[in-house]
């Protein structure tokens, strides 16, 4: 089975996975992608009726533990990361028109 | 004999002892980093004066008798993927080119105050994203063995660093074979623990249900203390489990009479280099004179473990990495308009090619009409590898076969057929969907004098087997160093 994806699927995809390809990495995403769902598809020769999804090996459950601050004020150290600051605050284009 | 060609272990005792001190066993790691970084290029980043200073910090706690550890002054590498407190941490991408954490990762952490001293961060695939770490940004690792060959990946840059005796043991990280195949690469010894052992805190992931950090030594010995330091239950980590022993190097005994090894025929069929077979085979040969109980069986569902792993991890991949938007840290575009268009060329011109790949695969499967064909068939899949998994440990302490089908690849032979790379995964993703304990360990090499590398796979928790059988194997025959290394002791280069 030969999969085919159509240039508005590479658009849409492009959207959630907010990257921005130029007409060169589109082709090359779309022939990549055709591929690796051709081969992902073999997956379907499984019988996996009844089989529950294991997203964890380990019957994990949500763990939760008291709030409490036990470092400081990093607040200096990791504006320092950022790639623009402005008053103590990351600062963003702005994000309402 | 040179310090630099002492086991971790071995310098820990001779540092205990007073006849190496710290400072000595920095400055030799550094020597070699001089004579053979520009050839093999193991770092990213390497912190000379930090190290030299740290040396002179730890043997003063020595002298005074408050470290007393294995690890108490020997010089380490950490794969550039471990958040390391006011260090470059790169992830090897352009986009995390100037990004300096505010913390140091677990792993790390618990490294640091065994004594261990930090020489720097090593190259890998950019984000752990291939096989071979020829997807960094920042230029290729080569084979030391061969510089010719690539180290394999994505903890490439570990791995060639401790065969090139640029550390003496280093920290890797293995998601989907990533500490496993570059070990066996580069004739090394690298672990890939039972998922949850090691904490993952400050650990920057790529998938996150698989990934696990893991020792890279030059022996089994050097693994279990490196193991036994960084292992340990961490709140921080939601994931990390809390483990009824984290003692580890009391498996190192020579005894494996009556234990029962698995050779999964499916591991030894098509694709599978002669050589590499060969060795593997007999390497097993003697853990069975050696009064192990050897059997052949049938794993069954190994075909479909690469595209079950490809689905999840790029899944897992795409979501992960969405947090780097060019706002908190790392790069950003020069010129944008607007917010979205900033994210997307941020990104754009921050990640590789095969990064984009990954992102791409992975945000497609996630989405609505795909979802379930794709992901939740996956899941599924995982589910019945697990399970298949079980059954053979129902019957067998452990199952053996390669690490990978050949030995290391020639530069510059796998990035133009991504498909190939991702099938050289076959014996190594499935240890990852299915939690489990693995180790590579050095079993000889082939015609062209590359190391290959045996992987014995055991149950959850099972470290311990693993570590006593391979050790068991170890003792017919000693480390076997890189011409590379022994040359520069010789004053060659």
């Amino acid at each position: 089975m030969a999969n085919k994806i159509s240039d508005e699927t590479i658009e849409y995809v492009g959207i959630l996975a907010k990257l921005e390809l130029s007409e060169e990495e589109k082709l090359a995403a779309r022939s990549d992608m055709e591929r690796m769902l051709d081969y992902i598809d073999t997956l379907n020769e499984l019988d996996t009726e009844g089989i529950e999804p294991m997203s964890h090996v380990f019957p994990v459950n949500n763990v939760f533990r008291e709030d409490v601050v036990t470092n400081g004020d990093g607040s200096k150290d990791t504006l320092k990361n950022a790639p623009l600051q402005k008053e103590q605050c990351f600062k963003v284009p702005k994000t309402i028109g | 004999m040179s310090i630099r060609s002492l086991t971790a272990v071995q310098l820990g005792k001779k540092i205990q002892a007073g006849e190496v001190t710290v400072r000595e066993a920095v400055e030799a790691s550094l020597a070699q980093i001089d004579s053979v970084e520009s050839e093999v290029h193991s770092y990213v980043t390497i912190c000379r004066e930090e190290a030299l200073k740290r040396a002179d910090q730890v043997q003063k706690m020595i002298d005074a008798g408050e470290l007393t550890g294995p690890l108490a002054g020997v010089p380490v590498a950490i794969k550039d993927n471990m958040c390391t407190e006011g260090v470059l941490t790169t992830c090897s991408s352009k986009i995390l080119g100037n990004f300096v954490p505010t913390f140091t990762a677990e792993a790390v952490k618990c490294l640091e105050e065994a004594g261990a001293v930090i020489l720097g961060k090593t190259n890998m695939d950019e984000f752990a994203m291939g096989s071979t770490t020829e997807t960094s940004y920042y230029g290729v690792t080569k084979n030391p063995w061969n510089t010719a060959h690539v180290p394999g990946g994505s903890s490439g840059g570990s791995c060639a660093a401790v065969a090139a005796e640029e550390c003496f043991c280093a920290l890797g990280s293995d998601t989907g074979g990533s500490i496993r195949q570059p070990s066996a690469f580069c004739g090394v010894v690298g672990m890939k623990p039972t998922y949850g052992t090691v904490s993952r805190y400050g650990l920057i992931a790529y998938g996150s249900s698989l990934d696990q950090i893991g020792p890279v030594a030059k022996d089994v010995t050097d693994c279990a203390a490196i193991l036994e330091t960084i292992a340990a239950h961490d709140e921080k980590d939601s994931t990390s489990i809390g483990r009824d022993s984290y003692d580890f190097t009391s498996a190192l005994v020579e005894d494996v009479k009556g234990m029962k090894i698995g050779i999964p025929r499916d591991y030894f069929g098509e694709g599978l280099d002669p050589e590499v077979k060969e060795a593997i085979l007999k390497a097993v040969k003697v853990l069975e004179e050696k009064g192990a109980v050897v059997e052949e069986f049938d794993l069954s569902l190994v075909e479909y473990a690469i595209p079950a792993y490809y689905v999840i991890a790029s899944a897992e991949a795409s979501s992960n990495l969405s947090r780097f938007d060019g706002v908190k840290y790392g790069y950003r575009t020069a010129e944008y308009e607007g917010l979205h268009n900033m994210y997307k060329k941020s990104r754009s011109e921050g990640f590789g090619p095969e990064v984009k790949r990954r992102i791409m695969l992975g945000s497609f499967v996630l989405s609505s009409g795909y979802y379930d064909a794709y992901y939740l068939k996956a899941l599924r899949t995982k589910a019945l590898i697990k399970k298949a998994f079980d059954r053979a440990f129902e019957k067998y302490d452990m199952i053996i076969g390669p690490a990978a089908p050949t030995t290391a690849p020639e530069l510059g032979k796998s990035l133009s057929d991504p498909m190939k790379m991702y099938l050289s995964d076959v014996y190594t993703v499935s240890v990852n969907l299915a939690g489990l304990p693995g180790i590579s360990i050095p079993v000889g090499r082939d015609s062209k004098g590359l190391p290959i590398g045996m992987q014995m796979i055991g149950d959850c928790y099972q470290e311990k087997k693993l570590l006593q059988a391979a050790y068991t194997y170890e003792q017919t025959g000693s480390y076997v160093r890189p011409e590379l290394a022994e040359a520069a002791e010789k004053g060659g280069r």
